[in-house]
């Protein structure tokens, strides 16, 4: 086990520094230099240079690279020059609201997936597997903003059951006080999430009924109920754990479109604005959250298949 | 979601493996298997639709008409006007095209480039596979949307930057799965001797590894296009696909979004179904390809 983590960590660390080069030689990417983007098109000679002086710009690459490194190590994703603000005050107000409602979605998708899936493998080629998969497939077919248009049009414009609008404000306190707004954003996340695991919980519910422990169990007289609880849904969970890992950058592209069709004040919608601003420090600084996020989702989501399944660490 | 209009495949008699070739393997699914006719009728329909359509029904999809805006269905306008005026019919037609022209590109492209990587890492391994997989690693770790978005701020898309763009970004997944295929392929007796008798390491990947992972890449592909039809339409309705006035169905509904209160049904509805028909009927096609070429994967 701590060999298999150990090289786990080991390969997390170097995609992370591989992320880094990436998102390092994206800033510099920014067409004319990064000084005139940054301080306007009039700027003269002089100030650019004094600008590119006080940034550390004129310095070698490498030397540029370094700091950025630096930087990053201890979270200063730098400094967004349209709002004024260093990124990471941006992010810091609009991440716990995120994990609101990204978190509230996955929780909820993976709720009503597994037992869904579960009943879709004991019934098998039966009504309820064939109208599940349908729902799913076309769920997962559709493009997620349009989901979220098409909920607003039934459920706010037509039946006014709900805000069209995701609950506004700067806290998290603000947003969690109008639940009635949070509905729409968070089914709508909900789910395009579940379309991602049903399909998965099913053909891993059907792999894990075929094994030979589920027939051993079945023989030594266990209810159904029990060998249902007690034998498929553990194992079958395994595979899950390994998609939600998996599935942070999905998970969180959907994300990026519930929040701009919504207007949810999170990162998603920050990241948005920035582009739409070239607001170049914001973009990058959520561009290396969002892949940070996902390499830590996969090392997660590999221990916890670990943890669950005992032969993977025997690799 | 593969056993759903599988069971007519399944229940055929099994052939012994390497019997016939794949293109006729390729053909039976499409004869046998009800959810593969109907994806392949599907999307010869749609293809009909949008390049043969414009043929017959001819509409400006250049110059907006401000003296008819919004007009509901009618007469003249079957599926009414959008918000300056373009014909919906029309432009449902010319936004398909680009739809459908970039979404294969990509498929095929980025399969073609991730099925070589994924072999050739998978068919080396030890020092040289770690290094290309932790390339494909690091990609992966960055949602291609947040780059895609990135990428757009930079420079104004057209067509080929966006087949260029968003391959560059999807060969990933291909790259993994091949490379799956070719760790296990490359222990196979053939393969050893084809080594033994002195042939060289491309030889073996062009002729042997790529030829038995097919299935894995066919299938893979069909995947690809549907995915890049969903993200090229996110791109489009985020504002980041191509710029106006090119028709694409992204951009559609995200004029149409504007008049979701006033009951515009017609810029909300008939873009957005196209979409997922086109999608639904590719990934018909792929699961019912995965089944009859009993590739064991899964899907990304």
């Amino acid at each position: 086990m701590i060999h298999y983590l150990a090289r786990r960590i080991g390969q997390a660390i170097i995609v992370t520094l591989g992320v880094s080069v990436i998102a390092f030689a994206m800033q510099h990417m920014v067409p004319g230099n990064l000084a005139r983007a940054i301080i306007g098109t009039h700027a003269t000679a002089s100030q650019i240079a004094a600008f590119r002086h006080s940034f550390g710009l004129d310095k070698p690459i490498w030397v540029q690279y370094w700091v950025f490194l630096r930087h990053l190590a201890v979270g200063n994703l730098g400094f967004s020059y349209r709002l004024n603000r260093s990124v990471d005050s941006i992010l810091a107000i609009d991440i716990p609201k995120d994990i609101l409602l990204v978190g509230l979605s996955l929780f909820l998708a993976v709720i009503i997936a597994v037992p869904v899936g579960i009943a879709q493998a004991t019934r098998r080629n039966q009504l309820l597997d064939y109208s599940a998969t349908a729902v799913s497939f076309t769920l997962y077919s559709m493009p997620s903003f349009w989901l979220g248009l098409i909920l607003v049009g039934w459920l706010a414009d037509s039946a006014h059951l709900f805000p069209p609008e995701a609950p506004q404000g700067a806290t998290i306190g603000a947003v969690l006080s109008q639940p009635r707004a949070l509905v729409l954003p968070v089914a709508t996340l909900t789910l395009v999430n579940f379309a991602l695991f049903s399909r998965y919980m099913r053909s891993s519910a059907i792999d894990a009924l075929a094994q030979d422990y589920i027939r051993t169990a079945r023989a030594k007289g266990l209810s159904e109920r029990a060998v249902l609880f007690g034998h498929l849904l553990r194992n079958s969970l395994a595979p899950i754990a390994t998609l939600v890992g998996l599935s942070i950058p999905s998970i969180l592209t959907a994300g990026l479109v519930t929040e701009y069709v919504f207007n949810y004040p999170g990162t998603g919608l920050a990241f948005f604005n920035a582009a739409t601003q070239d607001d170049y420090p914001v973009e990058l600084g959520i561009t290396v959250l969002v892949a940070l996020a996902t390499v830590v989702g996969n090392l997660l989501a590999d221990i916890a298949y670990a943890a669950l399944d005992p032969r993977v660490r025997y690799d | 979601m593969t056993d759903g209009g599988a069971t007519v495949a399944d229940e055929a008699p099994r052939r012994p493996q390497g019997e016939s070739s794949l293109a006729l393997r390729m053909a039976r699914v499409f004869l046998e298997n009800r959810l593969a006719s109907i994806g392949g009728i599907l999307i010869v329909v749609i293809s009909l639709f949008c390049f043969a359509g414009p043929l017959f029904y001819h509409t400006n999809q250049v110059a907006g008409n401000l003296l008819n805006v919004n007009l509901p269905p009618g007469p003249g306008h079957p599926l009414g006007t959008d918000g300056v005026g373009y014909d919906v019919l029309g432009r449902l037609m010319a936004g398909g095209q680009s739809s459908l022209e970039i979404g294969v590109a990509v498929g095929v492209v980025s399969t073609m480039a991730g099925a070589a990587w994924g072999a050739i890492s998978g068919y080396l391994g030890g020092i040289p596979d770690a290094i290309m997989m932790r390339i494909v690693d690091t990609i992966l770790a960055i949602p291609a949307i947040f780059l895609f978005i990135y990428l757009a701020t930079i420079v104004r898309p057209n067509v080929w930057l966006l087949i260029a763009v968003l391959s560059a970004l999807s060969w990933l997944g291909p790259a993994r799965l091949v490379r799956g295929e070719a760790l296990s392929l490359r222990s196979r007796e053939y393969a050893q001797a084809v080594a033994v008798m002195g042939g060289s390491r491309i030889r073996v990947v062009v002729r042997h590894i790529i030829p038995n992972a097919i299935g894995t890449i066919v299938v893979n592909a069909t995947f690809q296009i549907a995915d890049a039809i969903l993200v090229l339409a996110t791109l489009s309705f985020l504002g980041f696909g191509l710029p106006p006035p090119a028709p694409t169905w992204g951009g559609m509904l995200a004029n149409g979004t504007q008049y979701l209160a006033d009951g515009y049904w017609w810029q909300i509805y008939p873009a957005g179904i196209l979409i997922v028909v086109t999608v639904v009927a590719f990934n018909f096609i792929g699961d019912a390809l995965r089944d009859a070429l009993d590739v064991r994967l899964q899907r990304r």
